[in-house]
């Protein structure tokens, strides 16, 4: 079954248009929601689901809501995670300028279920003509009473606003981005708490990636045993696969969880570029470990890439040939992670700038015969060691490529 | 002397606080509509900026800072800002970065002498589809080769 569920829309002209929309079934699902079913209900359907966080980290979405305290005197607030900054990843991007009244909806009917009645879209602040985009959106849907006071009759409120970032990878960190949120640097918070008891203003909060929050609907109107069934009963539905590098046809690929990566690149992306050779492939955005070309035969989902010790992550599959030197893959990584720490936990910090200079050094020919074991010994001394996950995403990869690669890394030393 | 805010941009901007319990909050965007309309965030704008939002200086400072997109000094007419990350770089955004030097005859972080063009790298701007790529204020263009730059630059008044 090759079901599309989030760029189903995509090739329909003007479907960013709520009439448009509208006229394709369009929120059919916030309808069914409000009207038909309460908060209970659409939980039961969402968990039962399994939706897995589409952002990186795979947490399963009905859980995140079912975290949310009942019965507390504080407005809650839903932050809708756009800020897509993990490289090789341009999957949101599609979702927001194609099918934006898709998200708009998930965020009503989880709003709902939650009882949020103030969101905001959290955008990287690259995505400008996006962010319009959004905006032209949500106006329409106040225009026609989706959003707002008292929307579709059914007594509910929900005021949804744009909030550009202002480039900043940490920021795609929950915590980062609640601070950010609050008008401050984006410095990630100590966990626990977490965001669900006390997130944005200090209220419970629920954060969740865009694309996460566009299979809502989906599922409201099929029911979790269909979503299941697209995808893995304990991973549902599908994942817009992005492929980069040095394929023919590089682009998007919504496709079931579970889809062989092999496929993926030699069958949707078209294969290798002008004849050129496959090395090694990153299979869910720069922070994954790194695969080898012998690695691929493997299904993509969330359990599967774990198994092999990599991970999902954001589905952003960036492919490496041959020509391509390993230590230039690893400078480009290590150059990522020294720029993005933000400087507050030390192991990242002073570390991910260490191993930076170490491999910078190596690239100018002055590598030294035990540079690749301090690379190691101070990306484990980053791992697990700081406050957020950026640590671990930068340490990842490195400890990956040297180990996978060192034959090749040693012989750019000795050369 | 600390710049203001034109009447217009004001009503704007009240309409933005107004979206949040905290004023402080709105901080970013109304960073944004400030470095539009002022061209950059040093010193004289932090305090405008702060003023407004009934905030310290230094707070708006730290968060300045923190943030590439903001600007300490204005840039060119175009800021070219060029992707350096992984998958523009598997298809030669180094190259491409070294043409751009040349071209315009500044290093990185330059801008030239007619103030036209300001040229920075970036890390990933999430267009690795069309890789390599670049923006150019906020417009995105990819699949890049030496002679598609010169084309885009060529059209640029």
């Amino acid at each position: 079954m090759n079901e599309k569920i989030l760029s189903k829309l995509f090739d329909v002209e003007q479907a960013h248009k709520i009439d448009v929309y509208l006229e394709k079934d369009g929120y059919r699902a916030v309808r069914k929601a409000l009207t038909d079913m309460n908060a209970e209900q659409i939980l039961e359907e969402v968990k039962k689901a399994s939706l897995r966080g589409r952002g990186g980290a795979g947490f399963p979405a009905g859980v995140k809501w079912g975290f949310v305290p009942k019965g507390v005197d504080k407005p809650k607030y839903l932050c809708v995670n756009a800020d897509e900054g993990e490289p090789g990843t341009f999957k949101d991007k599609y979702i927001m300028s194609y099918n934006p009244h898709l998200l708009i909806e998930g965020i009503i009917i989880t709003s709902y279920c939650v009882g949020i009645h103030q969101a905001y879209i959290y955008i990287r602040g690259e995505y400008e003509n996006i962010a319009l985009r959004l905006e032209q959106a949500i106006a329409e849907a106040v225009d026609k009473g989706y959003l707002g006071k008292n929307i579709i009759g059914s007594g509910f409120e929900l005021n949804l606003f744009v909030h550009r970032g202002a480039g900043a990878y940490v920021c795609g960190e929950e915590t980062a981005l609640l601070e950010s949120l609050e008008g401050k640097r984006g410095n990630p918070r100590l966990k626990p708490p977490f965001p669900a008891s006390i997130g944005l203003f200090n209220c419970p909060t629920v954060i969740n990636n865009v694309e996460t929050l566009s299979n809502v609907p989906s599922i409201i109107l099929n029911g979790a045993d269909w979503f299941g069934q697209v995808g893995l009963p304990k991973d549902g539905g599908t994942r817009i696969f992005g492929v980069s590098g040095m394929v023919k046809k590089p682009g998007i690929y919504e496709l079931p969880l579970g889809s062989s990566l092999k496929e993926i690149i030699f069958d949707y992306a078209g294969g290798m570029k002008e004849g050129k050779e496959l090395k090694a492939v990153i299979p869910g955005g720069m922070s994954a470990p790194v695969l080898t070309a012998d690695e691929i035969d493997i299904k993509m989902d969330f359990d599967s890439l774990v198994e092999a010790k990599s991970m999902l992550g954001s589905a952003a599959i960036i492919v490496i040939d041959k020509d391509t030197s390993m230590l230039d893959v690893l400078r480009l990584v290590t150059k990522f992670y020294a720029h993005e720490s933000c400087g507050q936990c030390t192991p990242c910090r002073v570390g991910n700038n260490w191993i930076r200079k170490t491999v910078n050094r190596m690239a100018e020919g002055r590598g030294k015969k035990d540079d690749l074991d301090n690379i190691l010994r101070l990306a484990n001394n980053i791992l697990g060691k700081t406050l957020c996950p950026l640590g671990d995403a930068a340490a990842m990869p490195i400890i990956s490529i040297v180990q996978k690669f060192r034959q090749e890394l040693e012989s750019y030393i000795r050369n | 002397m600390s710049p203001e805010f034109s009447e217009k941009t004001k009503k704007k901007l009240e309409d933005i606080i107004a979206q949040y319990p905290q004023k402080k909050a709105a901080l970013l965007p109304v960073l944004h509509v400030a470095q539009r309309e002022f061209g950059r965030i040093a010193y004289e704008e932090e305090k405008t900026v702060a003023a407004l939002l009934d905030i310290k200086p230094i707070e708006v400072r730290e968060v300045v800072t923190f943030y590439s997109m903001f600007l300490r000094e204005p840039v060119g007419k175009y800021h070219i800002q060029i992707c350096s990350n992984l998958s523009c770089s598997i298809l030669g955004a180094e190259n491409l970065i070294e043409y751009l030097k040349e071209k315009l005859d500044i290093e990185v972080g330059e801008t030239t002498a007619d103030q036209k063009f300001t040229l920075t790298t970036v890390e990933c701007l999430g267009a690795c589809e069309h890789a390599p790529c670049m923006m150019v204020n906020f417009d995105y263009y990819g699949n890049l080769t030496q002679d598609k730059i010169d084309e885009i630059l060529d059209k640029l008044e």
